[in-house]
């Protein structure tokens, strides 16, 4: 058993709704018992999707577990071929049906339905919802995908892809969808499938059509991607295009596997992150501590950005799925940190609380975490929140996504000449530590000294001079927990055991930049 | 407007016509009941015994509308807790360790059951009376279960509190009469109801449950008590059992429902009725004056309810009778006859009553019938809205003080403001 207060994903057979919900004419069929719809309520309020996911629940209660829910099942899967027609049909169970050993696999097979039907194994207690949703995509494309199609004469046509991994309920799939599909315009290149957004039954048959295949999201594409490599012989990008350097990377790779010279284009179809981080109002970003958490694919996209597009130090870089822990630990060793690699959100606070960051880019949770210790924080990564599906276009990927990648980061910190007035105005009997930020409104103060530990950062007993405390806190809030810390980092490094108003400034010295 | 469904059934005096359906019920699990119940008892932590699948409920119910720092979590059993009892037990035991070890302000333990931890058949009460007598005194640990396959939504805060019946305080046989009004409500709102009875001259008044689980109240054959919401079917049994009596009323929705109920009680305590009438005489005309705004807009609107939490049927009888609007159906995921017998001989006639769900056939229904408003859940709720369908979110019914007299206005207010927002906007 694990104790758990939030979670970061849901059980796999919410990763499987995300891709049904996600297509058109596929409905899903799940063993589960009643409650379990409450998943429907993830699509319609925290997408504002306009119509239900194709989905059924049996719904059985304890009544029906004495008697036959496999009964029920089957009756379910009759009506939903009545009723909503699809064109085909995936059928799984949840946590509490795998129990009950129903075999819905079983039950589907012998039933002889007029459309294809797709059973899905999806381990509850032991797999969770992006994995859920990987295996289901795999398990669409296994059956569906026609064998005999493959690719035209290239003479007679431009270079045709796929674009796979998209789902519902994704952090700004339908954006990054959009973007994507116009950067490979630019280059020259088609679509052939987007999927599971937006595709069916018939789409999903033509995939062995495109020349290669563009993995948009690892977590939900890459099995499906893997199969089509395997079965069809088409190779797939897997440079997940978030970021100026991404993006260009992704841009050649795509490129040459198309055979077409992609410079021209990435001459004129620069994004303007670039010009405003080297703009000098940036300056003040340099070496600004962020910690970064979210899946895998995201936080190593992010600790990138951090680090080379705007001059970030990454001090925390972490992921909640375990099945991509082995991209974060190698990007945590390029930037000199532990991986945080856990799906419990009580380490990732404390982590955070350590860290001691002055921005963190994370997922919902971190979100809140952030608010209680008074740090800014920007979304980068699901799980999502009502939030992060906006009404404006907001892509993650391609140029435009770094543009809004550059707002939305930059926005939540105090701002470059904002820095200087602080440090101005700081005896100001109106700008006191207790004041607050002025556009919070009176009664928003910031706590005492907020992310500082209330206990030295080390082992080490060491004492703070009163002269010294005195001038520790002429710093500005924001930044004194730092100094509180690094002069009692050096401190003990030097074995000083009393601070005094020269340890403070030595220390200062000692780790200028 | 549109003529109200025919009736599939004859009304007798004592039982209204139901169409009883079997199909896929689009309703939340008991477990959902935590969300209101935690802010509730401040001094009670929540542990469900569940998958992924529960933990994941929790949050996105709660996510939706609040987040705090909860005082519930989920024990998520993974593959090697389903490989043996004996192993379970073990790990819930260490998961209750580490628990209390971390929030020692905790006094009140529920262990919650859920769909997996019954059907593997994980005995819940057998670990409540172990982990109890480990951390007694400081922590009370108790059981319920919140499971889909036993509780569908406002269920589970029935079974919460019949898991407290057995602990209350047992008082002597010539202990003075007391008055419980059960069901958990909105602090406000109870503040509000012991006021009314102070006023009215009611003395030794207490809730179930109370703010914190440590002051439950006496029980003893003197002790009567009024059910605030319809829900409660376990719990008026178990406090039946304990010798309480119940007072047999409406429920305290609008003015009709809260007199009735407030009347039940003073008949019950010896009230004298000149005086009950002169006490409530400001608060009802103060809520009719509130109600007033709302009639205008509701008036001859049609409305259908979904089957949610049980309060459709009392809030049907006050939409009709005190707002004049037109049933269309009624559905309920369950209908208490007992308790619901005086509700449901003051609603109108011919109307649809409906229990249980088929919720593919009832859209049908609800789009043949195109209702001005629909009260239903989470997941129907937009889809409805984009076919051009105005709805009311049923578990906002839950979550906000809807009870009393000073919340009558507030209570129609909730039905008027979808159909206001829908002649307000140009878009």
């Amino acid at each position: 058993m694990q104790l758990s207060v939030w979670t970061y994903e849901g059980p796999p057979h919410v990763g499987a709704m995300r891709v049904a919900t996600a297509m058109e004419g596929v409905h899903y069929l799940l063993h589960s018992p009643q409650g379990d719809t409450y998943a429907d309520l993830l699509f319609t309020m925290i997408e504002r999707r306009s119509k239900r996911p194709p989905v059924t629940y049996t719904t059985f209660q304890a009544r029906d577990l004495g008697k036959d829910t496999s009964q029920l099942f089957q009756t379910a899967a009759l009506d939903i071929v009545e009723r909503f027609k699809p064109d085909a049909m995936i059928v799984g169970a949840s946590c509490t049906a795998e129990l009950i050993q129903d075999d819905p696999a079983g039950l589907i097979e012998n039933m002889g339905l007029p459309i294809p039907v797709i059973p899905l194994e999806l381990p509850s207690y032991q797999r969770k919802e992006h994995w859920g949703a990987a295996e289901t995509f795999y398990q669409i494309v296994r059956h569906l995908a026609d064998k005999d199609r493959k690719p035209a004469d290239k003479a007679s046509r431009r270079p045709l892809v796929n674009l796979l991994g998209p789902t519902a309920l994704g952090f700004r799939h339908r954006d990054d969808v959009t973007e994507i599909k116009g950067l490979l315009g630019k280059l020259g290149i088609d679509i052939n499938v987007v999927a599971p957004l937006g595709a069916n039954v018939a789409d999903i048959a033509k995939l062995g059509e495109a020349d290669f295949n563009i993995v948009l999201y690892p977590e939900t594409g890459d099995l499906a991607a893997d199969y089509l490599k395997r079965e069809f012989g088409q190779p797939a990008v897997r440079t997940v295009p978030i970021g100026v350097g991404a993006t260009q990377d992704f841009v050649r790779e795509v490129a040459a596997l198309a055979e077409i010279d992609p410079e021209a284009m990435l001459q004129d179809g620069l994004s303007r992150l670039s010009w405003w981080s080297r703009s000098i109002d940036s300056n003040y970003l340099t070496g600004k501590r962020v910690f970064i958490f979210g899946d895998g694919t995201h936080a190593v996209a992010a600790a990138r950005i951090a680090s080379e597009e705007l001059g970030f130090k990454v001090v925390g870089l972490g992921c909640y799925n375990r099945e991509y822990a082995r991209e974060v630990r190698a990007a945590a060793k390029l930037y000199g940190v532990e991986p945080l690699i856990t799906d419990d959100h009580l380490a990732v606070e404390t982590a955070i609380q350590e860290a001691q960051p002055e921005l963190v880019l994370g997922t919902q949770m971190e979100r809140h975490i952030a608010k209680r210790f008074s740090i800014p924080c920007t979304v980068i990564s699901s799980p999502v929140h009502v939030q992060d599906f906006p009404a404006r276009y907001s892509a993650q990927m391609g140029f435009e996504g770094a543009n809004v990648i550059f707002d939305s980061w930059v926005h939540p910190l105090v701002m470059g000449l904002e820095e200087h007035l602080l440090t101005m105005f700081r005896d100001d009997f109106e700008f006191h530590d207790g004041a607050g930020a002025s556009h919070l409104g009176p009664g928003h103060a910031a706590p005492e000294s907020a992310p500082a530990p209330a206990t030295p950062a080390n082992d080490t007993e060491t004492v703070w001079t009163e002269e010294a405390e005195r001038e520790l806190k002429k710093i500005p809030f924001f930044v004194r927990g730092k100094a509180r810390r690094n002069t009692e980092h050096f401190a003990a490094e030097q074995g000083v055991s009393t601070i005094e108003l020269a340890t403070l400034y030595e220390a200062k010295a000692h780790y200028a930049r | 407007m549109n003529a109200p469904a025919p009736l599939t059934a004859h009304r007798t005096e004592d039982c209204a016509p139901v169409l009883k359906e079997r199909g896929q019920r689009e309703v939340f699990c008991g477990l959902t009941g935590i969300i209101w119940l935690h802010r509730k008892m401040q001094d009670a932590f929540f542990l469900v015994v569940g998958s992924r699948t529960c933990a994941h409920l929790l949050q996105s119910a709660a996510g939706v509308m609040i987040f705090a720092e909860p005082r519930f979590a989920t024990a998520i059993m993974e593959e090697r807790d389903l490989a043996g009892l004996a192993d379970a037990n073990v790990e819930l035991d260490r998961i209750v360790d580490q628990l209390l070890a971390r929030r020692p302000e905790i006094k009140t333990l529920f262990l919650v059951g859920s769909c997996p931890s019954e059907v593997i058949k994980l005995d819940l009460s057998k670990a409540a009376q172990r982990l109890g007598a480990k951390h007694a005194p400081q922590v009370r640990i108790l059981n319920y279960s919140g499971s889909g396959i036993e509780t569908t939504f406002t269920e589970g805060e029935d079974a919460c509190l019949a898991s407290l019946v057995p602990v209350m305080p047992a008082l002597p046989k010539d202990a003075p009469k007391n008055l419980i009004i059960v069901g958990s409500l909105p602090d406000i709102v109870e503040d509000q109801f012991r006021r009314l009875f102070s006023e009215l001259g009611i003395e030794h008044v207490a809730s179930l449950p109370e703010r914190a689980v440590a002051n439950l109240p006496g029980i003893g054959p003197n002790t009567r008590f009024l059910l605030a919401q319809p829900f409660l079917g376990d719990t008026a049994q178990a406090l039946e059992e304990r010798g309480a009596v119940r007072l047999d009323a409406l429920f305290p929705f609008g003015v009709e429902g809260t007199t009735n109920w407030l009347h039940a009680a003073a008949a019950e305590f010896g009230i004298d009725d000149t005086h009950f009438e002169r006490t409530l005489r400001p608060y009802q005309e103060r809520a009719i004056k509130a109600l007033a705004h709302q009639r205008e807009r509701l008036q001859g609107r049609t409305i259908f309810f979904m089957p949610d939490s049980q309060l459709e049927v009392p809030l049907a009888r006050f939409l009709a009778n005190e707002l004049g609007m037109h049933l269309i159906e009624v559905g309920t995921p369950y209908l208490h006859r007992r308790h619901l017998a005086q509700e449901l001989a003051a609603l109108p006639p011919a109307i649809l009553l409906s229990e249980g769900q088929d919720v593919d056939r009832q859209l049908d229904r609800v789009r043949a019938a195109k209702p001005d408003l629909t009260v239903c859940g989470l997941g129907l709720a937009n889809p409805l809205e984009a076919e051009g369908l105005s709805t009311k979110w049923a578990i906002e019914l839950v979550f906000s003080p809807i009870h009393g007299f000073d919340q009558a206005g507030d209570l129609a207010e909730l039905f008027a403001r979808p159909l206001r927002r829908r002649d307000v906007l140009r878009v």
